[in-house]
Order: C-alpha cells, then structure tokens, then sequence
C-alpha cells in the first residue's frame, strides 16, 4: 500500500509544484484552478492510503516474498453477467438524445435509469448473477 | 520446478462449469473484463477503419488543386470526423478500453475488474457516444465541421448550427464518462487485486503505463466533460463562457480543452509504449533494460505533458512562453530514457523478428521523426512559422501513426493467440508491415515539405502555381498504399478464422502472467498460479535453471561469473 501512497502523493506533490510556479510566474486563473484539482486529485486518495499504509500489515501483494497460497480466500464478488449496465447505458443514451431530437425520448430514459437502480441494487443484495 | 499452488479457493464459486447467456443476449449482460475488451477493440477497430476511409477521401480531394472532387462543407465535415474518431473513439478505447480490458486483469493475476458492471456500463457508454456522435451524419446540415478541438467561436450556434453539432458535443460527453468509469476501475484492479508477491515494482511495463494513463485519464477527462457542457449551456442557454460579447473569454474554452487536449496526447501514447516496453524483451530474449528507469520516465512524460496544455496556443498570445516552452522541451529527456532502454533492451539480445517485433521497430523509427519534430515545435519561434501548417499535421500524424497504429497492431498481432487461441499468418503479417511502413512514410515525409513551404492545413483547395501538387500527389498515394496495407489484416484475420492453426497458451516463450493463463483465457481467468518471485514470473517458471536475472528477483543469484549476452539488465537486485 506505501508505493501506491507515494505514486499518488508524487501526483500531489508535482503538480502543486508546477501550480504554485505557474501562479507566480503568469497570474492565469484557469490553468492554477486546474493545477490546484488536479493537485487534490492526487492528495485525497495519496493521504487516506498513507494514513493506511503505516497502520495495516503489508499485504501479500506488498511483499516480495509471499507465497500464493497467502492470496487465498475471498477477495472480491464478480458477477458473472448484468443485464443493469446495458440497461442503465441504454437510458443514459435515450436522454442525451431527448437533447437533440426530442423531448418525449426523456421519459423512456428515465424510466430505464430507474429501473436499472432498482435492478441492480436488488442484484447486488441477492448476491448473485441475472 | 516447483509445485503449483493452488488458487480454486480464492473464488467463492466453480469457474470450470461457468453456465451464463449466450449468443445476443450473453454479449449484452456479460460483466467479463474479456469479452467486453473484445467489444471495444471491435468497435474502435471500426471506428478506425470509418476513419481512415474519410482520411483516404480527403486525400484524393488534395491530390489536385482547385478539386471539385468534395465541396468544403463536406471537405470540413470529413476532417473534423477523421480527427475526432481516430482521437476519441479509436486511439484511446482501443487501449485503455480494449487491450488494458483484456490485458490487465491477465497481467496483475485478477479474477476480473475491480467492478465488473460499471466495466460493462463503460461499453455501453463508449458505444452510445459513438453512435451518437456519427448519428452527426444523417441530421440535416451534415456533420460537425469545427475540426476535432472545437474551438470556440467557431464552434457556437452562430457559426455551426443544426444539430450534428449539437450531437458531436453529448457523444463526447458519453465517451468522456466511459473513459473516466474505464480509468477508476485500471486503477482499483492494480491497486487491490494483484497476485500475492507481484510487488508494485514487479508490474509488467503494460500494466504501469495503463496505470499511469488512468490516472491521466482522471486528470484530463473531467475537464473535458466541463468544457463540453459550458460549450454546449453558450449554444443553448445563453450563456456567455467563450464569447466575449457577455464578457466571456474563447481562449478559456483553449486551456480547457488543451488542459485535456495535452494530457490526451499522451493518454493515447503511454499505453502503446507499454506494450513496445512488453514485446521488445520477449522478442529480444532478455528482460527489459533499465526497469526501473522504464517506470520512473513513464511517470515523469505522464507528470510534465500535463504541464504543457499551452503550448498548442503559442500563437494567440495569451499564453506564458518560457514556461510552457520549457515543460515541453523537458519531455524530450524521459522519452530519451525510453528510446534509450528499448534499443538497450535489443543490444545483443537474440532478436526474433516476429509481425509485432517489427511493429515494434515501425513504432521506434516513426515516433523518433515525430518526437524530434515535436522538439522543435516546443519552441516558440518554430512554432510561430510552421503553427497551422501541413508541418504540423505531418508531426502529429508520425507521432500518433507511431503510437496508435504501430504499436497498436503490434499489441494485437502480439496478444491474438492469446485472445483466440489460435495463430495469425506471419507472412501475411509481414506483408501487413512492410506496406504500411512504404505507405506511412510515403504520406509523411512530403506533409513536412509542404509546411515548411506554407501549406496550410484544413484547406481544401490550394493554388496551382505553388508547386504543390507534386509532393500532395505522393501523399495521396501513400495514404492509398497504408489503406491497402490493412487488406492484409483482414484476410489474416478471416484466415486464421476459417483454418484455425492453435496456438498453445505461450507461444512466444513469453514474459508476463497472462501467458501462463490458458489461451484463451477460461472464466475468472487462471486456475492456478506461478509463484511470483521478478517481473517476469511465467518465464522464471517455465526456465527454472535459466541465468539471467529480472528486475526484482532477489532470490536468485547469478549462476558462474561468465557475463553472456542474456544477462542481467543492469539494476537487477541480485
């Protein structure tokens, strides 16, 4: 978790660099306000994974000379096929193209938005596949 | 050899007897990293083949001067869709949607994506924007006809109107979301999911630039997003962000979109030289020279691009000259690492010249042209002479022919066994490279002439008594020669197809975990696992007595004092 920590501090801590630079040196507005975010982008997640890396155990993906057997065990739940993304995708594509050709398109988009959350929240808490 | 351990445990459930959909309905509700990476290289390779259709068009329309062959509408319709599929819905889906999909899962030893749906969903974005942005063709007007920045005012109601702007605008949101899903769930799966002891430093070269790039990604694609919907709220709901009639700035709308523009670059250049960084050694016969350097240039040409968004806008003069100037010249140094390590890595190696060895080598010479070509337009002066002309279309067509087209197919000549199973034609692979390398360079090479002569680009007609028909002719029929080029691909792939010649799960003898999986990959990808002990841990298992030592490997020491020319690669930590 420390390497990751520091990849993303390193994130944070070039482009607060360059933003401070940048500021001080042109007085543009919009790249600073992009300098700073892109900062932050990097210290939020970089910080929390510090905070973590000094109070967990190195993983066995952290350490050079763990075995696979220490990888063992549950590490993730994979559906194994969703109708929801293809569902919530198609809404999604029905109400950026109310925009342009219509109004009217809006109410079936919604209505797969909605369904596709409440399709794959219950999914989700079921566990399991379609 | 050592004993496998094995991984059935790791996974709640049976993955031998995976029963799920199929046919229509399996390739709508499958969450599978494979088949949807599959998805995406098909439809991008689409999109790429739509592309180079139009670029072949607006070519023979530049083969004579006063051409009536396409009216300028359409002559600026087919270059703004020319550059925006090629850029957005080619280069980047194709390696962060397409080759990482099915890559990287593979590489770091995961079941899947970090999460599954919202990889599916990320398709159906990436489709749904594609769509809708070629939908641009059948709306009355045609399609949007502002070049694939978009640059304001030009891209206002005043200026473009109808509605196929409108749609070039939301399909770029769409895929913007797409990629922004695509980036979290890169990172998430190489940061939660690698195997025990696959180490951060130990992750193939792939794996970190797709890291990387995601990371560009987050950075870039927010703020394209953001510009899109300011540029779309001045079309339609009066707002005054670009126009300066209501006290808004256009050279806002230039630093967001190069503060995405720039990063882009490079988020459709660093997965390609992931993949050059992972065909070069195994083709070479030796680990890659210089790991760590390797990884540590990647982070800086990710770090510095992202400070260099102003150098596309030298000539409006609004922007700070010396420091974007600066950045942009410092870029040249890790790209210098990399070049430097790629030929290291090649340095009395036992070189194989396979299809993708020598798309790799394609990727070397183009990108070296476009690269020092981009040094040069770094500075201002230069760039002040050549700024909108075919000078600068012929630099970034090399750099991005290098990265996207190069090592792109380089990628999947390299992993076609292992996403079917079964072997390309080499000859007809060959045949592939050696046309499209006499094409590329055909086209090129004359495009630099005619800037430096003042060719202007995005015209559609020129003067005759310039002498610029000549060199233009060439170019066309260059142009025509990498299209015929890509007849090669096809037939290969429709040979292969039809007489299946199979593979085996490592035919090349490769280096990384995905050719220890099986070919092609079953359901939640490997039943068991090598122990992890360099960056190279399928090689290390299938040459357990071999001399050379990875990056990584501490606990192998260097066999008699004899230093071969298979040996280490110089920072190895034996």
């Amino acid at each position: 978790m420390r390497i990751e920590a520091l990849f993303l501090l390193g994130v944070a801590a070039f482009f607060g660099l360059v933003g401070i630079i940048y500021w001080f040196w042109g007085y543009e507005q919009g790249g600073t306000v992009m300098l700073v975010g892109t900062t932050l982008l990097g210290f939020v997640p970089g910080a929390y994974y510090f905070w973590w890396s000094r109070r967990m155990r190195p993983r066995p993906e952290d350490r050079p000379d763990a075995s696979i057997e220490e990888g063992s065990g549950i590490i993730g739940s994979f559906p194994s096929s969703s109708i929801w993304p293809f569902v919530l995708g198609m809404g999604l594509f029905l109400m950026v193209l109310s925009i342009v050709f219509g109004l009217w398109l809006i109410a079936p988009g919604i209505a797969l938005v909605l369904s596709s959350l409440i399709g794959v929240t219950a999914e989700s808490r079921r566990g399991g596949t379609v | 050899m050592t004993l496998l351990a094995d991984r059935q445990a790791t996974h709640g459930h049976e993955h031998e007897h995976h029963e799920g959909p199929t046919g229509l309905l399996k390739w709508m509700t499958s969450t599978d990293h494979k088949l949807i990476g599959m998805n995406y290289m098909v439809t991008s390779l689409v999109m790429f083949f739509l592309a180079g259709i139009m670029a072949l068009l607006l070519r023979a329309q530049l083969a004579s001067p006063h051409s009536s062959f396409l009216n300028f509408q359409q002559y600026n319709a087919l270059f703004t869709m020319h550059g925006s599929l090629m850029l957005y819905l080619f280069a980047g889906p194709f390696a962060f949607g397409g080759l990482a999909n099915f890559i990287l899962p593979l590489q770091v030893g995961a079941p899947d994506m970090a999460f599954p749906r919202l990889n599916a969903l990320s398709y159906w974005l990436y489709l749904s924007g594609s769509v809708t942005m070629l939908l641009g063709f059948l709306v009355s007007g045609g399609a949007a006809a502002y070049g694939w920045v978009a640059y304001a005012p030009l891209s206002s109601v005043q200026f473009s109107p109808g509605s196929a702007p409108d749609l070039w605008i939301l399909g770029i949101a769409l895929t913007g979301f797409s990629a922004i899903f695509t980036g979290v769930n890169l990172v998430t799966t190489t940061f939660y999911l690698r195997a025990p002891g696959l180490t951060m430093f130990r992750l193939p070269i792939f794996t970190w630039n797709m890291l990387v790039t995601a990371i560009l990604i987050l950075i870039a694609f927010p703020i394209l997003t953001a510009a899109m919907v300011l540029l779309f709220a001045d079309r339609h709901f009066g707002t005054h962000f670009y126009t300066t009639a209501g006290g808004g700035s256009p050279i806002l709308y230039q630093n967001l979109f190069w503060f995405f523009g720039h990063p882009e670059v490079y988020i459709l250049a660093l997965p390609y030289f992931g993949i050059v960084s992972d065909v070069i050694p195994v083709f070479s016969r030796k680990p890659l020279f210089g790991y760590k350097g390797m990884v540590f240039a990647t982070m800086s040409i990710a770090a510095l691009s992202t400070g260099v968004w102003a150098h596309h806008m030298f000539t409006t003069g609004e922007v700070l000259l010396p420091f974007f100037s600066l950045l942009s010249l410092l870029i040249a140094v890790p790209t210098g690492i990399k070049f430097f390590n790629w030929i290291g890595t090649m340095w009395r190696g036992q070189l194989i010249f396979t299809t993708p060895m020598l798309f790799c080598i394609g990727f070397l010479l183009a990108f070296l042209m476009g690269g020092l070509t981009g040094v040069m337009l770094a500075s201002p002066p230069i760039d002040f002479a050549t700024h909108d002309t075919y000078f600068v279309v012929a630099h970034f067509h090399q750099v991005l022919f290098g990265t996207a087209v190069y090592a792109g197919f380089a990628g999947l000549y390299y992993w076609y066994p292992k996403f079917f199973g079964r072997m390309y034609r080499e000859s007809l692979g060959k045949w592939h490279f050696w046309l499209m390398t006499v094409g590329f360079w055909v086209t090129f090479l004359p495009q630099y002439v005619l800037g430096l002569w003042g060719m202007p680009r995005r015209v559609a007609s020129y003067p005759s008594d310039l002498g610029w028909q000549g060199l233009n002719i060439v170019s066309t029929i260059g142009a025509y020669l990498i299209g015929i080029s890509f007849v090669f691909l096809l037939v290969n792939l429709w040979v292969s197809w039809r007489k299946p010649v199979l593979a085996g799960d490592n035919p090349w003898d490769a280096h990384t975990l995905e050719w220890f999986a099986a070919s092609p990959p079953v359901h939640h990808n490997f039943e068991r696992l090598p122990p992890i002990r360099s960056e190279r841990p399928t090689w290390d298992f299938h040459h357990p007595d071999a001399r050379t030592v990875a990056h990584g490997n501490g606990h192998r020491t260097l066999v008699g004092a004899g230093v071969g020319p298979e040996s280490g690669n110089g920072d190895g930590s034996a």
